[in-house]
């Protein structure tokens, strides 16, 4: 049977994706240009039993879906520009009490109120750096509106794996632009659900780490009974200052990525085989980089492009390979550079880095990136 | 026979961090013996807090408790009661966290009439941070940020939580031992949202700085300031200068916002 198709907008497809992966919250705030994605949620939620809140502000929109998370809700809110920097607050908070939540920013220019309809990659330091305090980052930068759909549902299986804040990044691009999308069966995606304790009510603790880096979350409201806080605080969920179960507590946290790279990184490459200058882009900006490595081989010359899907973990294992194999890497990105940052640390600067940097408000083109390819050639 | 508190405190987490003479123990015990008059399930249950002295109570009582950031109690609240409407949800904290960098949170969730209940212990200071003014201070009094004397005007939480929306606001004191309790009750069995302030005293950093020479001086203060709202009906309105009301100031029926949104999920499925 052919497959149910839509013509669909980036916003709208990762709601749709959110749906796919069982959300059942949604709590937002509006706010250009991530507000088709509430406005989606508004309407289908409800038919699904879901619910949707408008919250006062983006730190309550923050709030309420951690609060519904911890009753067993798979939950979503979206933003952007100076909304993402309100909910770094309560994005710590998820972090450290281990919400499982997803949290979609339509990047926007800034800083500030900046260029709010116009496209931009600025979020990639604040995706991993924005909350005070060291903490684990998951974020994912997909292209298409197919992928933004697939990374959704992906991004609510690694929040409800990894007990944590997920981040979806996408921009003003591919959060409005409209492609054709195939709509998965149900089923034909992987959907994961949520951990549950096995041990007694009275035995549970929160965070009980002697089972493995990421304790099951039970559910407000069913037979576990426990304590959440923002505070440093051990296995119990009661506060703890002792330095050792602090230390431990915070170095168990990053071991969450650390440990699961092979399972949460992703990244896509196009003829990188025999390359000998790679394109690093994400996001809209890698769909004109793949433009730019045809007409690159075109003229004749071996160039690919590797394109991270996840920005945090950044896929750097092989991206360091990489930088072994070719004479010179190119960064494009709608920013002042920003993961340039990140690929020079993980390559070690063995070949030539360069950063194309675009922050006007148009995206970067094929031809501007052609252009610095033959410029360090 | 005495009631029996412990069923309801968590082993082991007491001694409080509250100083000798502050009135949140007063005011959790109300609140416990509120708790057992309605019935509530401890499973059912989720007791909300934000960050402040008074914000430390989920703590040390056996429900499921959750202690958010900084002002953002009733957000996470609203969240909790919305996905789990099935569930007993209450708000705990202080003045500074519910009204100055909760403020907005408050209101709404007092214009949406969500069914909880809010228990604001004010202290008017801020006590964990060593004594800044809140919102709540009163013209002229000392804090550590107000050397001079509080230049800003006083939040009436009672009638800003009115005039927000919320259909059950109440008002007592730390004193007022017994009414806590009662009021509490009552705001639990009210359909909607429920506001119950309690004046409380902090005699370490508010108390000290304004002239108390001792608890009993602050207590003595909150017993002589207290009017109920009947017997303020007969006095006029100089016998009331310098009082507050007490007693359930405001009560009336609406719509409760998880009902309402019962509605949309009808509408939506075309029922």
């Amino acid at each position: 049977m052919a497959k149910k198709v839509a013509l669909l907008q980036g916003n709208e497809a990762c709601a749709l994706g959110a749906l796919y992966a069982g959300c059942s919250f949604f709590g937002g705030y509006p706010i250009t240009p991530s507000t088709e994605v509430a406005e989606v949620m508004s309407k289908e939620l409800p038919k699904t039993g879901g619910k949707f809140i408008q919250m006062e502000d983006e730190i309550a929109a923050m709030a309420s879906i951690l609060g519904a998370s911890l009753t067993g809700a798979k939950v979503l809110t979206a933003t952007s520009g100076p909304g993402i920097s309100l909910k770094q607050e309560l994005i710590g908070y998820a972090c450290i009490a281990e919400i499982p939540c997803v949290i979609v920013n339509v990047m926007r220019g800034g800083p500030s109120t900046g260029m709010p309809t116009g496209p931009s990659q600025s979020d990639v330091m604040q995706a991993k750096w924005g909350t005070h305090g060291d903490h684990p980052a998951i974020a994912l930068v997909p292209a298409s509106c197919q992928e933004i759909f697939s990374e959704t549902v992906r991004a609510f299986n690694l929040a409800e794996i990894y007990r944590m804040p997920v981040q979806i990044l996408l921009d003003e691009i591919n959060g409005h632009m409209r492609e054709r999308i195939e709509f998965p069966e149900p089923g034909e995606l992987e959907v994961i659900d949520r951990q549950q304790p096995t041990v007694s009510p009275a035995d549970y603790k929160p965070f009980d780490d002697s089972q493995g880096d990421i304790p099951p979350l039970a559910s407000f409201g069913s037979e576990y009974r426990y304590h959440v806080t923002g505070l440093n605080k051990a296995a119990d969920g009661f506060p703890t200052a002792k330095p050792e179960l602090v230390d431990a507590e915070e170095r168990r946290q990053l071991r969450k990525i650390e440990a699961n790279r092979a399972d949460i990184e992703k990244n896509e490459e196009y003829l990188t085989d025999d390359a000998e200058f790679i394109v690093v882009a994400y996001g809209t900006i890698s769909r004109s980089a793949r433009y730019a490595v045809d007409v690159l081989r075109k003229e004749g010359i071996k160039a690919g492009l590797f394109r991270p899907i996840t920005l945090w973990p950044f896929p750097e294992a092989r991206m360091a390979e990489l930088a072994n194999q070719v004479k010179a890497i190119v960064v494009p990105e709608m920013n002042l550079g920003q993961m340039i940052l990140e690929v020079e640390r993980v390559t070690r600067r063995v070949c030539p880095v360069e950063g194309i940097g675009r922050v006007d408000g148009e995206p970067i083109t094929p031809a501007q990136i052609v252009a610095k390819v033959k410029e360090v050639l | 026979m005495a009631f029996d508190y412990e069923q309801y405190l968590r082993p082991g987490k007491l001694p409080h961090i509250w100083c000798p003479g502050c009135g949140h123990g007063i005011v959790m015990k109300g609140l416990i013996r509120a708790m057992d008059t309605c019935g509530l399930e401890k499973n059912n249950t989720a007791i909300v807090s934000g960050i402040g002295c008074a914000s430390r109570l989920p703590g040390y009582v056996d429900f499921n408790t959750l202690h958010t950031a900084h002002g953002r109690a009733a957000a996470f609240a609203t969240g909790i009661k919305m996905a789990k409407p099935e569930m007993d949800v209450l708000v705990v904290g202080g003045d500074g966290d519910g009204v100055a960098i909760g403020g907005n949170h408050f209101i709404h969730a007092c214009r949406r009439n969500i069914d909880m209940t809010y228990v604001l212990l004010n202290n008017y200071i801020y006590g964990m941070t060593g004594g800044q003014f809140s919102p709540c201070t009163p013209v002229g009094a000392k804090a550590s940020t107000t050397p001079y004397g509080n230049p800003d005007p006083t939040f009436d939480i009672a009638k800003l939580a009115i005039g927000a929306g919320a259909t059950f606001v109440a008002r007592t004191t730390a004193f007022h031992a017994t009414q806590i309790d009662k009021l509490i009750a009552a705001g639990l069995r009210h359909k909607g949202m429920a506001i119950i302030e309690v004046l409380d005293d902090c005699p370490t950093a508010y108390g000290r700085r304004n002239k108390f020479r001792s608890v009993i001086d602050m207590m003595k203060r909150l017993k002589e300031i207290a009017v109920p709202i009947k017997a303020a009906a007969h006095m006029t309105p100089e016998q009331l200068e310098g009082k507050v009301l007490t007693g359930i100031l405001h009560q009336e029926e609406r719509p409760e916002y998880c009902e309402q949104y019962q509605q949309v999920i009808a509408s939506a499925q075309g029922d």
